[in-house]
Parts: C-alpha cells; structure tokens; sequence
C-alpha cells in the first residue's frame, strides 16, 4: 500500500495563551511544537497499515523551513519518506493551503503511483477549519470521510468506523481514498533510538509552493477571550477536607 | 433583505436550532431540512427528497445543496459546528471552490466582505477574519447563540436534487450501538482524573465516587496516552466538550486544551497537590493534597450521609 498523510507544525501551549505584539500569531518564544494529536494517530495509523500489507508511508506539510522537525518526528516512528511545502512562515488560508498539497501530491503520484490511501488529522490543533482533507479530496477527485476512529483495509475497500453518541457508524470506501482520523483510533507509539538516528540522516524534500495564496477567509487578528475571574475557596487540605466536600455536593444538589 | 439558507439536516437540535438564530440576525432564513421535518417560525422550509439521502451520505448531501444554491442564489449558508455540519459544509466549499469559515462565533455583515470572528484552539482563542465570497459559507460554534424559538408553519418546498449513485460511496452502511453507562455528555457530574491518578486501578475510587452521584468518569489526555482509560472518556480539545454541573478534577493540571473541554462546567472542584496548578486556580473550590488520601475520604463520607454504612 502507498500511504500518505499530511501534518501541520503549531506551538504547544501550556496553560494560558500569550499572542506576539501584532497580534497575528501564538508568542511561541517559550512554547515546544508538535502536531495535532489526531495527525499523530494519522502517521501512527498510516505506518500500522504499511506494516500490515507492505508498502510506503510519506509525511507531507506545508509550512515553514521548521516544519522539518515534525516531519523528522514522523520518521523517526517510522515513516519511510518526508516532504516539505516551504512557506515563508505565515499561515495559509483552507483554500490555498488544500491547493498546495492537492498539487504536490498529483506531482508525486506523476514521478510514482497513486497513493492508495491519504490520511488527514479530524481537524488541524490551531486554525481548526475542519476542512483541508475535504477539499484535497475534492481536488483529487477521491471519496473522503471524517471523524473516524476506526480503520480497516479489506481489498480495494476501506471499512472506517465513527463514534456516535449510541455506538459507531461504519463507512466503506473504494480505494484509493481519504480518510480523516481522530484521536483514540490507536495509541501512537514513541521514537526509538534506531527510528531517532533514521531521522536525523533521513534527506526531507523540500520545495516552495507550486500555487500561491488567496482564499477568500483572511485573518487578521487573534484575541485572547475574556477570561473570568474566579475565587478559589479552598475547602481544606488532605482527607480532612472530606466533609467540606460532601456539604459541597449537597448543597449542589448532588447526594440523593 | 438578503436570503439565507440554514442547513439543519434529518434531526434539528438545540445547536442547529443555535445556528438558526445566527441566520436572522444576517437575513432572512429558510431552512435545508432532509426529508419530512419542519421548523416553526420560518418562513420557508426546503425539503430535500432523495432516496439516496435516506441515511447520511455527507457527499450526496453537499451534492444536493450545492444544486438548491446554484438555483436559488442565497447570500450565505449556514450549518451548525457539529461533526455533520462542518463535514457537510466543507464539501459544499469544495464543490463551489467557496472559502468556508468554520466554527463562527459573530458576524458583521454590513458590507460585501463580511468581518468575523471564529474560534482556534478549540475555543482557547478568537480569530478576526475576513470573509469575501460571492455565496458565503459558515458554521456556528456550538453554544455562542441562544437557541431559536418560533411559531407558525412554514410554506414547505419540495426539492428534489440529481444525485449520481457514484455519490453514495461515503454513506453510512451499517450501525453498531454500544451499550453505554452514563453518558459524559449528559452527566450532572463528572469525576475526572489526571496524570496525578497514576495508573489504570487508581481509577477505581473515581468509579466508586461517580457511581454514588449519578455521574460518569472522565480524565485528561496523559490518561488515555497511557492507556490506562478509553478515549472515549478524554475531555478537552481533541476529546469531548462537556458541561456539567460540577466537574471533580483529579490530579488534572489544567492545561488550556484540557480546559476548553470543561469550562463550560458550572462548578470546578480541584483536587491537587499543588496549590498552583492552573486548575486550582481556575476552580470554584479546591481541596490541596494527594486525591489517593482525599478520594476514599469523600467516597465513604457520602456512603455515610446516604446511610449506606
Ligand atoms: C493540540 C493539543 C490538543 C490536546 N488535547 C487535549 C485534550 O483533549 N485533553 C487533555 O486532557 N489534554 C489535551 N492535550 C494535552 C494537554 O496539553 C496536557 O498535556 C494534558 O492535559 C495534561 O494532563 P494532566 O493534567 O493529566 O497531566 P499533568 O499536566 O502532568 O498534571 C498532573 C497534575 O496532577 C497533580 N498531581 C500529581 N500527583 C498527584 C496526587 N497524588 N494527588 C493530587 N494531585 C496530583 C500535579 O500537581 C499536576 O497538577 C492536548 C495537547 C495539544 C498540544
Ligand atoms: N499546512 C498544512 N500542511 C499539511 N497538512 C495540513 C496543513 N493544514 C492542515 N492540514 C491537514 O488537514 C487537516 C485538517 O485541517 P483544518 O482544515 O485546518 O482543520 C489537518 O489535521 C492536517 O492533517
């Protein structure tokens, strides 16, 4: 099976989020970054997949010369090739940024085969559009489904189960298709020494953008909400606060 | 006054209803039902018929409302934030090559472009943005509008969309219900546990607790990294959002993605050893010190109030 499946690089935050002085991006000055956890599950489940049924697992993003250190994160779990979509840092709008990898994928699927199966994350950590794997899809011309927590490949089909509130949906798709995960659909496993050294010499390809920006959703500013202040009364320290907690519960109308 | 179609689907809901509200405060709304449902208080109702449409079929039904766009013209559709909504909506993006702002909270639509604001980070943070397009598509965050409420029968529509067969290759096929316990949704509490739990059996008290109050049990993230709970019990960004009358948090730090899954609660209770952590801060009430000696506490001071010992 040839696998791809696409990652964007954003900031981790910790507990509050502090924005740069023009207000347009994450003050990341401090932060380390990562990848969405459903794209992790996304390279996670894509390199299951090859090791079931043999085959390839690229990592495709698009982003800025630093986006390198989450595709070397892919690899070193086990993906076997990268390739990077160059930016000059600022982030793409839904539109633009589905063109670029829609067009970088038809090139790669020129010099090679199809890729039978592209995974996507449910939605990226930052601008969460909901939308980017929807669209490849379209622009390649392939079915696609989101949300799915499940996965399986059985001949020229894929069986991808959703969770519902009363139970899980099932979807089959022809291949070659798209498939959007969520966490939850398996436990990414780590780095391990050899993946880690496979990394550091493994070559990322890394060209510009074939097509340039200019979708019609444009941001312009980030804003923090406003946060409430809240008064923590503390109800006590160790097992002696027990009945302090248990009025509590009453009083919330908790114990019957 | 400009038209504005809100697709709500086969089960209109509290958040699609929330949707509705968005519509009129933008035009004047007639609503994209599939099949027999109607909405009181509008208008107009169009009412999608199709065999194909008969389960969810996202693609078929993008399908159908790019049709009854291109033939009707609207100034913008609206769908809610929900799994369908969004998934829905990014197909009709597509199909129309039209930009789609997901997850809305306010629009200004007092000229062509229209200014709005949208959440990142799963709600931790708000995006201004400019949205130019000749049909505008959105999605309402869930919850940042009042539910709509009206009366009277809409004059109903009947469209009947061609839908190509091949479309149906992303449709439901099969459905396997799961025989749940109280739903963490729907919990009047939940009791959520944390890194500070330290293990799958550390669990079992916040079972014992959650069980004597009628809630479920949720926890974070490291929890479910570690297998040592389903995911389905993560609350946070890439987990579920919830909104319970009181959340117990357990050995939770606070981290802002785990946050925006809660902080929708009406009450916070933090139990932590330390009194810092951003989830103490942050809470209505705390209780500082190992939740190993605290938990078992509680648990047999509520047995003892309920006389159950
Ligand atoms: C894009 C993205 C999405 C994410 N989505 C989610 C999500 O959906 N949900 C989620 O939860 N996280 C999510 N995370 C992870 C999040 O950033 C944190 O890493 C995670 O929430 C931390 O879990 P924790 O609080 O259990 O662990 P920690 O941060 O390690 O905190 C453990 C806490 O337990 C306390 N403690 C330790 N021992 C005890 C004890 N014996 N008694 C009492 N207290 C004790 C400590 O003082 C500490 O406050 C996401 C991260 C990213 C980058
Ligand atoms: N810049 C990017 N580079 C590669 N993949 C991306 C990029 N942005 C989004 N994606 C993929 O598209 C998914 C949905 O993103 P979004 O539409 O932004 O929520 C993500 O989980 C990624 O898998």
């Amino acid at each position: 099976m040839r696998i791809l499946t696409c990652v964007k690089r954003v900031p981790a935050p910790g507990a509050r989020i502090n924005l740069t002085e023009d207000q347009r991006a994450i003050d990341a000055r401090h932060l380390s970054f990562t990848v969405s956890p459903h794209e992790e599950c996304a390279v996670e489940e894509g390199i299951r997949l090859r090791e079931a049924n043999g085959g390839t697992v690229t990592v495709l993003t698009l982003g800025p010369a630093e986006s390198d250190e989450q595709l070397r994160y892919a690899i070193s779990v086990g993906a076997d090739t990268a390739e990077l979509i160059l930016t000059d840092g600022e982030e793409w709008d839904p539109q633009s940024t589905a063109n670029a990898l829609a067009s970088r994928i038809k090139d790669l699927e020129a010099e090679g085969q199809a890729f039978d199966l592209i995974l996507f994350g449910n939605e990226s950590a930052d601008a969460g559009g909901y939308q980017v794997g929807i669209r490849v899809a379209h622009l390649l011309g392939r079915p696609i489904i989101t949300g799915i927590k499940g996965l399986q490949v059985e001949q020229q089909t894929v069986v991808a189960r959703r969770e519902v509130e009363s139970g899980f949906e099932v979807y089959r798709l022809p291949l070659p298709a798209v498939v959007a995960v969520k966490e939850g659909i398996n436990l990414p496993r780590y780095p391990t020494l050899p993946g880690r050294l496979k990394a550091k010499k493994a070559e990322v390809a890394n060209l510009g953008p074939a097509v340039g920006i200019g979708g019609g959703l444009q941001m312009r500013m980030l804003r923090t909400p406003k946060e409430q202040q809240t008064v923590t009364t503390v109800l006590g320290r160790g097992a002696d606060a027990a009945p302090a907690v248990v009025d509590l519960l009453a009083e919330l109308g908790l114990l019957r | 006054m400009s038209r504005v179609m809100v697709f709500v689907g086969d089960q209109p809901g509290e958040i699609e209803s929330q949707a509705i509200t968005l519509g009129h405060s933008l035009g004047s709304v007639e609503a994209v039902v599939l099949g027999d449902v109607t909405i009181a208080g509008l208008n107009r109702v169009w009412s999608v018929q199709h065999p194909l449409l008969s389960d969810y079929a996202p693609e078929a039904i993008a399908e159908a409302l790019a049709q009854l766009v291109g033939r009707e013209m609207p100034a913008a559709v609206i769908a809610a934030g929900t799994e369908r909504g969004n998934e829905v909506m990014a197909h009709l993006g597509a199909l129309l090559d039209l930009p789609l702002a997901s997850n809305i909270v306010s629009v200004d639509a007092s000229d062509d472009d229209w200014e709005l604001t949208r959440v990142r980070w799963g709600g931790s943070l708000l995006e201004e943005a400019t949205l130019s397009a000749f049909v505008k598509l959105l999605t309402v965050a869930p919850h940042s509008q009042p539910a709509f409420a009206g009366s009277g029968d809409p004059e109903v529509t009947i469209f009947t969309p061609e839908i190509d067969d091949s479309l149906a290759r992303t449709r439901v096929t099969e459905r396997v219900t799961v025989e749940a316990g109280i739903s963490l949704t729907t919990a009047p509490v939940v009791v959520s546990g944390g890194r500070g739990v330290g293990s799958a059996e550390g669990f079992a008290t916040l079972e014992q607790l959650a069980n004597l109050l009628g809630g479920a049990v949720g926890c974070s993230r490291v929890v479910t990294n570690n297998g040592w709970r389903s995911h389905r019990d993560q609350v946070g960004q890439t987990g579920t959002r919830i909104a319970p009358s009181l959340y117990i948090a357990c050995g939770i730090s606070g981290a802002i993605q785990h946050w925006v899954g809660m902080m929708a609660a009406k009450k916070v209770l933090a139990i932590n050893t330390d009194p810092d952590a951003p989830m103490v801060t942050k809470a209505d009430y705390a209780v500082i010190g190992d939740l190993h000696e605290i938990l078992p506490a509680i648990v047999d001071e509520v047995k003892r109030r309920k006389g159950l010992e």
